[in-house]
């Protein structure tokens, strides 16, 4: 079964995420204390021995890492071209990074951005500079650590398409997407509800 | 007051049915703990040592009558019959179930009242000024422009996770009372040469385990740009703030780190593409809004009163109130006043249900039925007229609210504490108690004058100790509780961090060491001198020396 949520119902995932291989023990870093569960902003998300290492199927829709893609374009023009190919950021890799690899992000049939915590509210406001800033039209995949009870942020990021965290219900988490009607603030998909609505005739 | 229209009530019904839903989720084994925790605490909910705790929001510390008597209900039905009102004018309930919550939520809904953001990494409650709308040195009336950024910041879809909390100030006074300086933001409204409204912006205020004061990001920002620039600067904080290290991760550490300047450009770089955008607020909805706030229906009244005047020549307990508890009015012939949730020997700003009826009634017979909570814990009626002065007196004292200490030493800021906060490491709430034991004198009390004592009972600074004349610090030392002081401290528009003075005490020590503290202040004292004039004209030594002296020398 799909965990696929895109235009408020389960539909199959025709993209193959690509992940790099975990090359040797992973260092768990500590800070007061305390496990680090985020990346900060600008860190290296993968070792170029990783990058190197990555496997990248020879045919279908694929979802690239951002630095896969700009270490190995070179052979994957014409697959590009078909657009058989995806580019997922994370949530601590800078914007410029992607719209300097992708002038016209419209060229990508989809973004996929990795949430690797749910409490990592990055996402939003790379979403909103991805549609906002950058216009990109085509799909917007939230991937990762990605649960119901964001759903309506998201949604309200920019995001059309969300890869629901395997071990949860999809199916349940799409009443979430409309968790209220009539927000107040402006966002991607609306303006604020004063410019919406007359408020002074309710 | 703000009063909902449809769009607003049908938001705070839609959050009630989520979170009942979350709740349940939560009890049947769908949601993690570590996945309820943001959503409750976005809720305000809270697990402490013996109850959950929570935390039901006050915009700007408004209150209406009947949300008062709500709120008297809840406390009586859900919890121990009563509730605290907090330093960021909110009020908690400390044993509330966890699954009755949405039960409390969906009874709040129908007076317009909820839990929204009053805790968790997003933004927070909007706090300003108790006098707000009322205070003579009043430049600007920031309510309206507070509820409007109320509604922008209620489940912002890009500011749901931030990498810490966030708070928000807005003062419209020239003597600032709503700490605009140890906020992440604070807005401080004014007019320029042109009588046009602009507000001057701070960020990268805060408390907490490393207290520093706002920086001004910009001096004279008009008020049409407020949400675009602070959704610049919020979005800049999203992006580039700390999420390695929850005591590194507020926003004033990142302007730190980055300094004021590039801090700076980079909003501006931000701003650049929001400014002029859907987020500039058009007169028209200013006005809106402003509409909900308009001046009451005051009656034209003389200067004087002479009932009013007659009273007090004749009773000096009521004369003593008037001096502390009652407040200027830019109206003639009104007063504002202050109901003291400080009585002696009992935890600071709280109110049991009884009181919390009283103080409706009040408000409903002599302040048009409207109420503030401050920052400083207690209650304002902020429309009294100078002739129903002496009744409200007589009502209030009757129920234990007119204690003559406001602005005193005994008038605590007193978090939690370790009676009932799962962060705290020491308990506040017997050492405030204790030191107004000391100083239960009223006379001594009235002679030592102005004083603000802040206790916090950990360094995450909720009683705001840092900015209190005198500041008491909770600390764990081998698994003790012992107490740090510091003293120079200060709110308002020269505010000030307090310096510590020296080892910690026990709490059994805690009111001697007030008292000396006092006894220097008293000693030195020129006839115009607060305590916190002299300790910035003597600095530290002279009360260093009378505290530690005798022991050190013995």
């Amino acid at each position: 079964m799909s965990q696929l949520i895109k235009h408020n119902t389960i539909v199959a995932d025709d993209w193959t995420r690509v992940i790099p291989p975990t090359l040797g023990d992973e260092v768990v870093r500590k800070q007061a204390g305390k496990i680090v569960l985020f990346k900060l902003h600008g860190e290296e998300t993968f070792s170029q021995a990783q990058i190197d290492a990555t496997d990248i199927p020879a045919t279908g829709k694929i979802i690239l890492p951002l630095p896969v893609w700009i270490a190995r374009k070179a052979t994957l023009g014409t697959r590009m071209a078909a657009g058989e190919i995806g580019i997922l950021v994370a949530t601590h890799e800078p914007i410029e990074h992607l719209t300097e690899a992708f002038p016209d992000l419209n060229v990508l049939p989809l973004i996929a951005v990795f949430v690797e915590r749910f409490a990592d509210g990055r996402n939003f406001t790379i979403g909103n500079w991805i549609r906002t800033r950058y216009h990109f039209k085509n799909e917007l995949r939230a991937v990762g650590d990605v649960l119901r009870d964001q759903l309506f942020f998201l949604k309200r990021s920019g995001y059309d398409s969300y890869l629901i965290r395997a071990d949860r219900n999809a199916q349940e988490a799409i009443a979430s997407l409309n968790d209220f009607k009539q927000p107040y603030q402006g966002a991607t998909d609306d303006v604020p509800v004063w410019r919406r609505l007359n408020r002074s005739q309710l | 007051m703000y009063k909902y229209d449809a769009i607003d009530q049908t938001i705070v019904d839609e959050r009630v049915a989520q979170y009942r839903d979350q709740t349940r989720r939560y009890l049947a084994g769908e949601l993690s703990d570590d996945e309820f925790r943001p959503l409750r605490l976005q809720n305000g909910l809270y697990i402490q040592r013996h109850a959950p705790m929570l935390r039901i929001a006050v915009p700007y510390g408004m209150l209406a009558s009947k949300q008062m008597r709500k709120l008297a209900d809840i406390t009586k039905k859900y919890d121990r019959g009563y509730g605290h009102f907090s330093t960021r004018q909110n009020l908690q309930i400390n044993w509330p179930k966890l699954e009755e919550v949405p039960e409390i939520l969906a009874e709040l809904a129908t007076v317009e009242m909820h839990a929204i953001q009053t805790s968790g990494n997003c933004i927070r409650n909007i706090t300003t000024d108790q006098f707000v709308g009322i205070a003579p040195d009043e430049v600007v009336d920031p309510r309206a422009i507070a509820e409007i950024m109320r509604q922008w910041s209620t489940f912002h879809p890009e500011f749901a996770l931030l990498p810490r909390k966030f708070k928000i100030a807005v003062s419209g006074t020239k003597e600032d009372r709503a700490v605009v300086q140890m906020h992440d933001i604070g807005l401080e409204f004014f007019k320029d040469s042109a009588n046009e409204l602009r507000i001057k912006v701070w960020v990268g205020g805060g408390l907490g385990r490393t207290p520093i004061l706002g920086t001004v990001i910009e001096e004279s920002l008009p008020w049409q740009h407020v949400l675009s620039y602070c959704e610049a600067i919020i979005r800049v904080y999203n992006i580039h703030g700390r999420r390695d290290n929850s005591y590194k991760a507020r926003i004033k550490i990142l302007v730190k780190a980055l300094g004021i300047e590039e801090f700076k450009k980079q909003v501006e770089a931000e701003w650049s593409h929001l400014k002029n955008g859907s987020l500039t607020i058009t007169e028209a909805e200013l006005n809106r809004v402003a509409q909900h706030f308009d001046q009451m229906p005051y009656e034209t009244l003389p200067v004087h009163d002479s009932s009013f005047d007659a009273a007090v020549a004749s009773n000096p307990a009521f004369a003593a109130w008037v001096k502390r508890c009652v407040h200027a009015h830019k109206q003639t012939g009104y007063r504002a006043v202050t109901l003291s949730l400080k009585p002696h020997g009992k935890p600071p700003g709280d109110i049991t249900t009884e009181q919390m009826h009283v103080v409706a009634d009040l408000a409903d017979a002599y302040s048009f039925g409207e109420l503030r909570a401050s920052h400083e814990q207690n209650l304002i009626l902020a429309d009294v007229k100078l002739s129903d002065l002496f009744a409200v007196w007589e009502k209030a004292r009757a129920a234990g609210l007119a204690t003559p200490n406001i602005g005193l030493l005994t008038d605590i800021i007193c978090c939690p504490g370790g009676d009932f906060c799962s962060l705290a490491n020491a308990k506040s709430i017997p050492i405030a108690e204790a030191i107004q034991m000391q100083f239960d004198n009223l006379d001594y009390l009235h002679d030592i004058g102005e004083l603000e004592l802040n206790i916090s009972g950990c360094m995450n600074a909720c009683g705001h100790h840092h900015v209190g004349h005198i500041g008491i610090l909770g600390v764990d030392k081998d698994s003790e509780e012992w107490y740090q002081v510091s003293i120079g401290g200060k709110q308002g528009n020269d505010a000030s961090l307090g310096s510590v003075i020296g080892r910690s005490f026990a709490a059994d020590e805690m009111p001697s060491v007030i008292q000396k503290l006092i006894e220097v202040y008293v000693q030195q004292r020129t006839p115009e001198e607060r305590f916190i004039d002299t300790v910035r004209r003597l600095g530290l030594a002279p009360f260093k020396a009378h505290v530690y002296g005798e022991k050190e020398a013995a």
